[in-house]
């Protein structure tokens, strides 16, 4: 029986990176078969008539038909890794289970006159590395969410999020990740607007937490932090702001803490905007997009408007400027890469100032689907509308995930409402702000490395 | 009096779906499993296999005492349902005692029906429902000589073809027109019947069993002592002698316990679509139950291992009171046969209804032969021997209803390929 609650690896197939080249096939036929026959690979490509490439792979179900339809007892899920299994000592060529898969998991291979499925390859699958165009991955990102799963959550269950919203996933892994030995600052914003702060005299989490001006939060948390230092206790200072709160009014505080290096660990929250309170432009809000008070209409003094007509501020760069002991930008699409991160700023904010900045989409704000966040967070890594690097003082800055070859920046812009009214003149700034962003993070990443 | 909140009789596909659906819900309440198989939970489905050798006995398990242990469910082996006693909640077993239950279900699946043949009491036969049935099967087969096999279903032609392979003579007797009828049409009732009788097997549909006495013949090896033999007689007059009798004649629910219990039962035990019975805090799934079809709102019986599984999912679901239920969207008739290395596979209806069209495409050289049925451009059935095609694709596009009529000609001539890529773009 399956193990449940635990996460798997995968194999993610991206249909719009293939062209049918059937290189995975023939790899698989190589390694399961000997041969290069592709009827026998257990992936399958399947050229669809009308358009594009389809895929038939076995999905490793967890509530698997196969194994419930095997009269054998010749097919088991694996609760460890999460594959399903098949025994050919046990098997009887009965084909009851290609009778229960719905997915053509699991079919004759008239090559061996037995059924055949995938085994991922114990978890080197050779389609993957075979695939030439990238439309294969090995997505091997539960190992997070398994080894996470045992932390202890550290907020009250049942969050007040906006649905579809990130920011509920980012706190409960960053406090788990940080753990109990932490005093957490949450300045104004939808941190403790989602409860962070707790309700009728409660906290909002199992650790000490304080509701700082938005002003202050950096000044005070390295106060406090301070005091716990000088009573010889080690606690982790922890500050959960918005991006309004730490590029606005809160960056002379943010400034001072980095330029003292007190040791805390900074991160902010950019959905790009006062989201909680209505939706107004902030100085990371980018150019064009629409907010409350960068309106889309007919303007005055008959100038249109058109959105927010500034670029935004990059306050990652501004911190790597501050030399701080830590500085990086992540993204939730990213957990393994932010995972990475919020360990490395760990371990800096012992020894002084560490900054994450996480891009974070807003489904109300920023006006797309609740069930599209992710996919917003992709998509501005994948145009490299946002980059994700990290910096310190001894390697310099470097990227953690170089995007060679990256989509248009309308494939992002059109996945959200706030930039629905640009101009193709807007459009061509914002791709060209892009290239412009990009060659300068680059620059910076040549010469700190060199 | 023993008390538990579900019981669950029967330890087949029904049954430990059911436990595994309950166990996702409710991991905690009492749980007990009752069966009057002395051995842990198998398949009737495998058992062809051990008949031949090719499965050992103690290699087919489905679940081991450790599974029962780990997830808290009480097992009771060798112990059958006597009786029900709805009325009190109770299960009366046969050693007299009581369990009291919360909720029941029903899983006790079908036995083999003995036709009322004259003189059926004064033979020694064998049947195949048990791995009893199966160990005893595997010591008659290496004996045999001459064998008969009465029922041209699929346990019968298994069992004639194993009686092939080690060596005897095996003569198959089918009161039908065709063999394998009702899962199988006549054009791959022949092809199968042609690889029996490459195979040196004899088969004799049409044909009825009038008498059936000991025979005067005895059949004893050197080795072995004398194994008193079978004289059939048929309606022709013919005869035939039998040191091995197989009556694989079909099935019969077994729901004895039901006499004198308010719970409905027909050809089965009825039940709705959540597979409730009649009857308040009874349910009932598998070969024993008799539920909606798919291609009519009657109550059918659709004795088959997919189907027994996924009613044992649903029950379990709706004993435990699982939100996440879905209703049963009606039986749809599936069925894969082995022979002598080919392969078919049925999937769907094999009645052509009024308004119906039936596609077919038969290579008389390579033996392979496809027939799809489809009403209003939607497939009802397909059937294919020695023609592989996903079943589970297929039964997707049969209980969807997608409209295939775009692709008609394409999915006649690459079913798989087809199935494939709607799966892909529909459901994947
Ligand atoms: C030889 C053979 C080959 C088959 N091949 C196929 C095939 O290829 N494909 C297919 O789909 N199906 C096949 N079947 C049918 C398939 O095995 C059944 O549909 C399936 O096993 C039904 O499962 P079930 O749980 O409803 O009942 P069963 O498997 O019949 O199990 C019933 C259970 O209830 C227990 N029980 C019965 N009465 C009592 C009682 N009074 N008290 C306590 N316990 C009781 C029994 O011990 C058993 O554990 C085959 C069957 C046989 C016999
Ligand atoms: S073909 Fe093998 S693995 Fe598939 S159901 Fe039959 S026995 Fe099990």
């Amino acid at each position: 029986m399956a193990m449940f609650g635990g996460a798997y690896n995968t194999i993610a197939f991206d249909a719009a990176q293939c062209d049918g080249c059937g290189d995975c096939m023939t790899a698989c036929a190589t390694v399961k078969t000997g041969t290069v026959d592709k009827t026998r690979s257990r992936i399958q490509i399947v050229d669809s008539a009308d358009d594009g490439f389809e895929l038939a792979l076995c999905r490793q179900c967890g509530d698997p038909k196969c194994v419930t339809v095997c009269p054998a007892g010749a097919l088991t899920k694996d609760g460890a890794s999460g594959v399903i299994d098949w025994n050919a000592a046990k098997c009887v060529d009965c084909l009851l289970c290609t009778v229960g898969c719905a997915y053509a998991g699991i079919a004759l291979d008239a090559g061996s006159g037995h059924v055949a499925k995938c085994d991922t390859c114990d978890g080197a699958p050779a389609c993957v590395p075979a695939c030439p165009h990238g439309a294969l991955k090995y997505i091997t990102t539960s190992r997070i969410y398994n080894e996470v799963g045992d932390w202890e959550d550290l907020f009250a269950p049942g969050l007040a999020g906006c649905q579809g919203c990130n920011t509920e996933l980012l706190m409960r892994h960053t406090l788990r990740r940080v753990g109990p030995d932490t005093v957490l600052a949450t300045p104004p914003g939808c941190v403790p607007g989602m409860g962070s702060v707790g309700f009728n005299g409660t906290t909002g989490t199992k650790v000490p937490v304080f509701h700082p001006l938005l002003t202050n939060t950096a000044a005070m948390l390295a106060g406090i932090k301070r005091q716990y230092k000088r009573v010889g206790r080690e606690v982790n200072a922890l500050a959960i702001a918005g991006d309004g709160g730490a590029s606005d009014v809160g960056f002379q505080s943010l400034s001072g803490a980095a330029e003292r290096n007190e040791q805390m660990l900074f991160m902010v929250v950019d959905n790009e905007g006062y989201m909680n309170t209505g939706m107004q432009r902030s100085s990371c809000t980018p150019y064009g997009a629409w907010t409350s008070t960068t309106p889309v209409g007919q303007g005055s003094g008959g100038m249109p408007s058109q959105g927010k007509t500034q670029d935004a501020k990059n306050l990652p760069l501004i911190m790597v400027n501050h030399r701080c002991e830590y500085v990086a930008t992540a993204s939730t699409a990213y957990m393994e890469d932010l995972y990475d991160k919020l360990d490395r700023a760990l371990e800096a904010s012992k020894r002084g100032f560490a900054y994450l900045h996480v891009y974070s989409p807003c489904t109300t704000g920023w006006r797309f689907p609740t069930n599209q966040n992710m996919e917003v967070a992709r998509k501005a890594v994948e145009t490299n509308f946002v980059m994700l690097w990290e910096y310190n003082p001894r390697d310099g800055l470097q990227f953690t995930r170089p995007v060679d070859d990256p989509l248009p920046v309308t494939d992002y812009l059109k996945a959200m409402g706030r930039f629905r009214h640009l101009s193709p003149d807007q459009i061509s700034h914002i791709q060209s702000k892009v290239v412009e962003n990009l060659a300068f993070v680059k620059q910076m990443a040549h010469r700190q490395s060199a | 009096m023993e008390q538990t909140k579900y019981l669950v009789v029967g330890s087949s596909h029904a049954a430990l779906e059911a436990v595994t659906a309950i166990r996702m819900h409710d991991a905690t309440g009492s749980l007990t499993l009752l069966t009057r198989d002395p051995h842990l939970p198998y398949s009737p489905t495998v058992l062809p296999y051990v008949v031949s050798g090719r499965s050992a006995p103690d290699g087919i398990f489905l679940r081991d005492e450790k599974f029962f242990a780990d997830q808290g469910v009480q097992l009771k082996r060798g112990t059958a349902l006597k009786a029900l006693h709805t009325e009190r909640n109770a299960a009366e077993l046969a050693d007299g005692s009581e369990i009291a239950y919360e909720k029941i279900l029903l899983a006790t699946g079908a036995s083999p029906a003995i036709p009322p043949i004259p003189g059926i009491d004064t033979v020694s036969y064998h049947v195949l429902r048990t791995l009893d049935d199966a160990t005893r099967l595997n010591a008659a087969i290496k004996q045999s000589k001459q064998a008969v096999v009465l029922g041209a279903g699929l346990v019968g032609m298994h069992a004639a073809e194993n009686l092939v392979k080690v060596g005897a003579g095996v003569t198959v007797v089918e009161m039908a027109k065709q063999l394998t009828d009702g899962y199988f049409d006549a054009i791959a009732a022949g092809l199968i019947e042609k690889a029996f009788t490459d195979n040196g097997a004899r088969i004799l549909t049409g044909s009825r069993v009038v008498k059936l006495a000991p025979s005067a013949a005895s059949f004893g090896t050197p080795a072995t002592p004398a194994t008193p033999g079978v004289t059939l007689t048929l309606e022709s007059g013919a005869t035939l002698e039998a040191d091995l009798l197989l009556v694989a004649t079909g099935v019969k629910p077994n729901m004895d316990y039901l006499v004198g219990s308010p719970v409905e039962h027909d050809r089965g035990i009825l039940v709705s679509d959540t597979m409730q019975s009649s009857v308040a805090n009874v349910w009932s799934a598998g070969d024993c139950a008799q539920a909606k079809g798919f291609f009519t709102d009657d109550k059918v019986m659709n004795a088959i291992l997919p189907d027994a599984a996924e009613q044992g999912r649903i029950a379990g679901m709706a004993m435990a009171g699982d939100s996440g239920l879905k209703k049963y969207p009606g039986g749809v008739p599936l069925n894969t046969y082995h022979f002598f290395g080919r392969h078919a596979i049925s999937v769907g209806s094999s009645k052509v209804p009024e308004g119906a069209e039936v596609l077919t495409r038969f290579d008389e050289v390579s033996g392979r032969y496809l027939k799809a049925i489809f009403k209003n451009g939607c497939l009802l059935g397909i059937y294919g021997v020695n023609e592989f095609f996903d079943g589970g694709v297929m039964c997707q596009l049969i209980l969807r209803r997608i409209d295939l009529s775009p692709v008609k000609e394409r999915f006649l001539a690459e079913p798989m390929t087809v199935g494939r890529e709607i799966m892909s773009k529909t459901w994947r």
